[in-house]
């Protein structure tokens, strides 16, 4: 009847974190018998009764209303097929690829071609992970320069930070633009030492995201 | 004449100093390098990603890869020539039996893990010493996995049960069992079990004994490579 | 990882300037050589470029010499760019770029005759020691030539006979001499990259997708060239090839300061 884990701990696959029924088994963990365990490497957190384990590393899992940044590999007569970063390639119909009306003999590769790179909205995803993308939303567009970074999907959340103050500090000390896709691709444009500025700051945060002060490592890197 | 003194001085239940760490290879979704005596081990893991040709997806899980390799320049005699030989196939065979039971690849898929091992020096115990890279290196990718895995052999030198055999004990001029062994953490269930040589059945279930206590060892330093990894 | 189009880094070459900010002409950092990483070899390395990691594997026989040369020994050069080095390889016999490389390692060492292949002979005719040294990629990030050409020099520097007896002919693997392999001179490749007709050396992986063309130069420590190859599909000009050895004599002395 006890906990085996204190909140932030870094548990591995296959570790305990608590015996007894008194605990409830949540996100990446898993009951056997007695006792709750991990099934990740991951941080432990504590909610009420309920044990889950936060994901340190591995792959993205599409969800419906993720912003992704992702690559145009292919036409087809429906649309486009893209390269979403993950096992997973998504079609974008010609109906979501723009908010304004696609006559049925334009040429498709005049608004999008191969290789590509855009930001779209994930609005499907079957139980398969087939993926359907659009473009209609807010925001969503064609990248036209500037760099991409791949980073830990997992420190996504920590790149944007709370209500976005990491990525604004980010952006205004860099003076660049940056997109942030819920995959783990990162678009940056801006002069090229303000894009590597940006980009090093990105990954500060991506390696440091567990540690105290955050927040001050970056402002003084960015200083 | 039994086998009394070890020709390394071990104790009998003794492992070989072990050194392992994650994340050594910066290309990989996760990575690490596994050291037990002179056996070295890297292992990289690329996955989930497509799985070519189609015919081998299965709709219900992802699955997993083992491709197992001994550098030319790792054996203790002549040099090996590369490009892999039944002994490699037969080896990234178990490898997969072992590591397969743990993985959870059920929300993708259609999709592979591939793992990758590759060992730059031998002596003994490699099947062992790349499963247990490999164990670290799937937790270090994010691999969902119900326990870790821990690899170890254990054996019987002229009459006497012994943990984790090098080289000069695999080759003692006597009666000598080599019985590599991989168990899960929590149940101890054996997920990988050969034997060359010869053993009575009373004198194996002493050896299995012995290796749940050896595998916890390794098992050890699988979790501080983890835990370090994000220190 | 960086993903960019090839215009981005070739405007950037224009201006004297790189995705990861270093100067045109400057290697990564660190450049790392750490030696006897395998004891089963009679001389191993691991060397690091950056994020690029490779390591090298020497090991010696004795066979009969060829019909040619009677009184010498031999040396080959493989490389492995094995599946665990990066996402792009797959497991299988070496691809084209892992032949190329391994031999324009192994022609800038044997055309520069840096071993003095006549101490190799043991019995005219019958016995020889040949060298076999073993490339493998750890992770590949870009300029895999260079670190290979590194790593091979390091390998033979470090390297030493093991023990043999001439009565029984048997090598004894397990014991090592303290004799070093007679290496009388000490070549090294470096690549010149042409990008937007600006000269760059140690290209990262995204940068290699986006050269127009490229020399590789093996030279030795008075500068003598003892191996070249060209790649990519555009021409270079004999001006340019003259700036690009200068390029790569002077790098190539750069690395060799590394390995002391």
């Amino acid at each position: 009847m006890s906990l085996l884990t204190k909140e932030r701990d870094i548990v591995i696959p296959g570790e305990a974190l608590a015996e007894g029924m008194d605990y409830l088994p949540g996100e990446n963990t898993y009951r056997e018998s007695e006792k709750i365990y991990s099934k990740v490497l991951g941080l432990a957190s504590i909610t009420g009764r309920v044990l889950k384990v936060t994901s340190l590393s591995g792959p993205y899992i599409p969800r419906v209303g993720d912003k992704i940044i992702c690559k145009v590999t292919d036409i087809t007569f429906s649309g486009w097929r893209i390269d979403t970063n993950t096992a997973y390639s998504a079609m974008l119909n010609v109906k979501d690829a723009t908010a304004r009306f696609i006559r049925k003999e334009e040429d498709l590769s005049k608004i999008l071609s191969i290789g590509d790179y855009v930001v779209a909205m994930i609005v499907n995803v079957t139980s398969q992970n087939l993926i359907d993308l659009s473009m209609k939303e807010p925001g969503m567009h064609k990248l036209l320069g500037g760099r991409i970074i791949k980073i830990n999907t997992h420190k996504v959340p920590r790149v944007i930070g709370k209500q976005g103050s990491m990525i604004t500090l980010i952006k205004e000390r860099t003076q660049t633009e940056i997109t942030v896709g819920q995959n783990g691709l990162i678009w940056l444009k801006g002069t090229p030492e303000g894009e590597l500025k940006a980009e090093q700051a990105i990954h500060l945060v991506e390696e440091k995201s567990h540690l105290e002060g955050l927040t001050e490592k970056i402002q003084q890197f960015l200083s | 004449m039994a086998y009394k003194k070890r020709v390394d001085g071990r104790k009998v239940d003794e492992l070989r100093p072990m050194e392992a760490k994650a994340g050594v290879i910066p290309n990989a979704d996760g990575s690490a390098y596994f050291k037990i005596g002179n056996t070295v081990a890297y292992a990289a893991v690329y996955g989930p990603r497509e799985l070519y040709p189609k015919f081998l997806q299965n709709p219900k899980t992802g699955i997993i890869r083992c491709f197992y390799n001994m550098m030319p320049f790792s054996g203790s005699g002549e040099r090996i020539r590369p490009g892999g030989n039944r002994r490699s196939k037969e080896i990234s065979l178990v490898m997969t039996n072992a590591l397969a039971p743990v993985i959870d690849l059920s929300e993708f898929p259609n999709t592979v893990v591939d793992i990758f091992v590759e060992l730059p020096q031998t002596d003994a115990g490699t099947r062992c010493a790349a499963i247990s890279a490999v164990a670290i290196a799937l937790a270090d990718a994010g691999i969902p996995m119900k326990d870790m895995v821990s690899s170890v052999a254990v054996g019987q030198v002229d009459g006497t049960v012994v943990a984790d055999l090098n080289y000069n004990e695999e080759a003692y001029p006597a009666i000598v069992s080599d019985i590599p062994v991989a168990m899960l953490h929590n149940s101890k269930q054996v997920t990988l079990l050969q034997m060359d040589g010869e053993i009575s059945k009373k004198d194996l279930l002493v050896a299995l004994e012995m290796a749940k206590i050896a595998t916890e060892q390794v098992y050890a330093v699988q979790m501080k490579a983890l835990k370090e990894r994000f220190q | 990882m960086i993903i960019v189009n090839k215009e981005t880094i070739a405007q950037l070459a224009l201006q004297d300037k790189r995705l990861d900010g270093r100067g045109l002409t400057e290697y990564r950092t660190p450049i790392a050589i750490e030696t006897n990483i395998s004891k089963t070899a009679e001389g191993s390395v691991r060397v690091q470029i950056g994020q690029t990691i490779i390591l090298a594997g020497l090991k010696m026989a004795i066979e009969k010499p060829y019909n040619d040369t009677p009184d010498e020994g031999g040396i080959m050069i493989n490389a492995e760019l094995v599946p665990l080095s990066g996402p792009q390889y797959e497991p299988g016999p070496p691809g084209k770029k892992a032949v190329e490389l391994a031999r324009v390692v192994d022609r800038g060492i044997r055309e520069a005759k840096a071993i003095d292949m006549k101490k190799l002979c043991l019995v005219q005719g019958e016995k020889a020691w040949f060298i076999t040294i073993d490339l493998v990629t750890l992770n590949d990030a870009g300029n895999l030539l260079d670190a290979a050409g590194l790593a091979a020099l390091a390998v033979l520097k470090e390297a030493v006979f093991p023990a043999y007896e001439p009565h029984t002919g048997v090598i004894d693997y397990k014991t090592k001499t303290d004799q070093h392999l007679p290496l009388i001179k000490e070549p090294l490749p470096v690549t010149v990259y042409k990008i937007s007709g600006q000269l760059l050396v140690d290209l990262t992986s995204q940068e290699e997708d986006a050269f127009e063309a490229r020399l590789t130069v093996a030279s030795d420590e008075k500068g003598i060239l003892s191996a070249l190859q060209k790649g990519g599909e555009a021409p270079l000009s004999i001006e340019e090839i003259d700036r690009i050895i200068d390029l790569a004599l002077e790098k190539a002395k750069f690395l060799r300061g590394q390995l002391k």
